[in-house]
C-alpha cells in the first residue's frame, strides 16, 4: 500500500518537473535492442528548444543509437527495437500513424563523414525541398537555395560556382554543405552524429561557430566524441554509458563540477 | 590587437572578463578615493557607504572566478587566451585586495573622528592617496590596451609611493613622541598610510600581471623599493 502511494507520487512529481520544463524532445523510458543485446536502457530526457544539447560518453554507450531513435533511422535496421515513448511537440513519433519521410524532414541529421550527393552544389542543396514540394517555382528554389547556404555559411564561398560538383569541395565545406541540405528543408530539428570527426581544426571551429549560430533557429542535438567539443558549443550535455543516461545537466556545472562520479571520471580522462 | 576567434562565443566569454574586470577597476578606485575623503573630512555617512561597497566589489570578484573556471573547462584556452585568463583571475583577487584596503581605511574614520586629523598630516595622506589612486588608474587603462611599455613604466614608479609613506611614517612617528595623547589617532593614521601604501603595491602586481599577459614573461629585475619605514626604528631611540 505504501509502496503503491510512493510510486504514484514520483510519478507526478516527475511528469510535473518534465511539464515545467519547455522542452521540444521528451524521452519516455526509452529500451532499444538489437536482437538480444540491450543497447539503450530506460533513457528519460527532455530536450530544450532552440539550444544545443550534447550527448557524450565512451564508445558502444548508446549515445549514437539513442540519437538515431530521434528521427526513426533504427527502423531500417531490423535486428532493432525500440520501446517506450519519444515525443517531438508532445506527438509521439513511434505513433504508426507517422509517416518516417516527413519525420526525417522535420528532423534533419548530419553525419560524421560528409556525403554530399554526386551532383552539383545547387542540386545537393535542392533536391530536399524539390522532393517534398516545398518550391512551386524555379525562383523560389533560388531563393531556398541560397538562404539555406547563407544559414550554412558557406554562401560566400560556393555563390560563384553553385553548379560546380558538390564532391570538389574540401572537407570541412562538404559537412558545411550537408548542414546546408538539412536545413533547407526547413526542419525544426537537426540531428549530428559526429559531424566534425573528419574534419581538421579550422573547419571544426567553423562548423562549431555554426552550430552556435543554428540555435538560434534550431534545436541541436550532436554526438561527440571530443568532450571539449561538447564543452565547446553546447548549453545541456548528457553522459552516457552502458546504455544508461549517467547526467544531463547544464554544460557549465557539467564540465566544471559534475553531479555523477562517473561523468567526472570521464571527462577527467580517468576511466577505468 | 589579436583577430577574433572562429567561436564567436569565445570572444564574448573574454569580452565579459575583461569588462568586468574594468568595472571592479573603476570600483576599487572610487572607494579607496572615498574612504580617504572620509578620513580628512570626518565624514562617517561616506565611511559608511565605502564599509557597505565592498561587498559588491567581493561578489564581482567571485563572478569573475566563476566565468574563469567555465571559460576554462568551456574553451580550452592555449597561449595568450590561457594567460589572459589566468591573468584575470590574479588582477579580480589585486582588486578584490584594494577594496579591503579601501574598506579598512573608512573603518578608522570613526575611531579618529573625536581628535580630527592635523591638517598637515591629512595633507600628507590625501597626496599618498593621490599617488596610489593615479597608479592605479592608469594600470586599469593599460590593462584595457595591453600596452608593455606602459605596464613596466607603472612598476617603476612605485617607488614615489613608499618615499611619501617613508615620510608619513616619520611624520607620525614624530607626533606621538611629542605628545602621548597622539597615539592613539596616530597609530590608526599609520594603518591608512600603510593601507594607502599598499593599494600602490596591488597596482604594481597588476602592472606585472599585464606584462605576463602579453609577453608570457615575468618583468625582469627586482622592483624599485623605496620604503624604509622598517628602518625607522633605530630613529624613535
Amino acid at each position: 500500500m505504501m509502496n503503491n502511494i510512493s510510486t504514484t507520487m514520483n510519478t507526478t512529481t516527475t511528469t510535473k518537473a518534465a511539464a515545467m520544463i519547455d522542452s521540444k524532445i521528451s524521452a519516455r523510458n526509452v529500451q532499444v535492442f538489437y536482437g538480444e543485446k540491450h543497447a539503450i536502457r530506460d533513457v528519460n530526457i527532455e530536450i530544450r528548444p532552440r539550444s544545443v544539447t550534447a550527448f557524450i560518453g565512451p564508445s558502444g554507450c548508446g549515445k549514437s543509437t539513442f540519437l538515431r531513435c530521434i528521427n526513426r533511422m533504427n527502423d531500417t535496421i531490423d535486428s532493432c527495437r525500440v520501446e517506450g515513448n519519444i515525443l517531438i511537440d508532445n506527438e509521439n513519433i513511434y505513433d504508426p500513424k507517422v509517416d518516417p519521410v516527413q519525420l526525417r524532414a522535420k528532423v534533419g541529421m548530419v553525419f560524421q563523414k560528409p556525403n554530399p550527393f554526386p551532383k552539383s552544389i545547387y542540386e545537393n542543396v535542392a533536391y530536399g525541398p524539390r522532393i517534398h514540394g516545398l518550391a512551386r517555382k524555379k525562383s523560389d528554389l533560388d531563393d531556398i537555395v541560397a538562404s539555406a547556404l547563407q544559414k550554412a555559411g558557406l554562401w560566400n564561398e560556393v555563390k560563384d560556382r553553385l553548379q560546380e560538383s558538390g564532391t570538389g569541395l574540401s572537407g570541412g565545406q562538404q559537412q558545411r554543405l550537408c548542414i546546408a541540405r538539412a536545413v533547407a528543408v526547413s526542419p525544426e530539428i537537426i540531428l549530428m552524429d559526429e559531424p566534425c570527426s573528419a574534419l581538421d581544426p579550422i573547419a571544426t571551429a567553423k562548423v562549431e561557430e555554426l552550430i552556435h549560430e543554428l540555435r538560434t533557429n534550431f534545436t541541436i542535438v550532436i554526438v561527440t566524441h571530443s568532450m571539449q567539443q561538447a564543452a565547446r558549443v553546447s548549453q545541456r550535455t548528457a553522459m552516457f554509458h552502458l546504455g544508461l543516461l549517467v547526467e544531463e545537466n547544464d554544460t557549465d556545472k557539467m564540465f566544471t563540477n559534475p553531479d555523477d562520479q562517473r561523468t567526472q571520471d570521464y571527462i577527467m580522462g580517468r576511466f577505468g | 590587437m589579436s583577430p577574433s576567434h572562429i567561436l564567436s562565443a569565445y570572444d564574448e566569454d573574454l569580452k565579459y572578463l575583461n569588462r568586468r574586470i574594468s568595472e571592479m577597476g573603476g570600483l576599487a578606485e572610487q572607494m579607496c578615493g572615498d574612504a580617504v575623503r572620509a578620513l580628512v573630512n570626518s565624514d562617517s555617512a561616506l565611511a559608511q557607504k565605502v564599509i557597505s561597497d565592498d561587498v559588491i566589489l567581493d561578489n564581482a570578484e567571485r563572478e569573475i572566478q566563476e566565468k574563469a573556471i567555465v571559460t576554462i573547462a568551456r574553451r580550452q584556452p592555449v597561449a595568450g587566451d590561457l594567460r589572459e585568463i589566468i591573468g584575470v583571475l590574479r588582477i579580480a583577487s589585486d582588486l578584490e585586495r584594494v577594496g579591503d584596503l579601501g574598506k579598512n581605511t573608512a573603518k578608522r574614520v570613526i575611531a579618529v573622528q573625536g581628535t580630527g586629523v592635523p591638517r598637515k598630516l591629512a595633507r600628507g595622506l590625501e597626496h599618498l592617496s593621490d599617488l596610489a589612486l593615479v597608479q592605479l588608474k592608469e594600470v586599469l587603462d593599460v590593462f584595457s590596451n595591453r600596452s608593455v611599455q606602459k605596464a613596466e613604466a607603472i612598476r617603476l614608479r612605485d617607488e614615489e609611493i613608499d618615499a611619501m609613506y617613508t615620510s608619513l611614517f616619520r611624520e607620525l612617528l614624530t607626533y606621538m613622541m611629542e605628545d602621548p595623547r597622539n597615539i592613539t589617532t596616530c597609530t590608526h593614521l599609520l594603518f591608512c598610510a600603510k593601507n594607502i601604501e599598499r593599494i600602490g603595491d596591488h597596482a604594481t602586481n597588476i602592472a606585472e600581471t599585464i606584462y605576463y599577459i602579453a609577453t608570457g614573461a615575468a618583468p625582469e629585475g627586482e622592483r624599485p623599493k623605496d620604503d624604509t619605514s622598517n628602518m625607522l626604528g633605530a630613529v624613535a631611540e
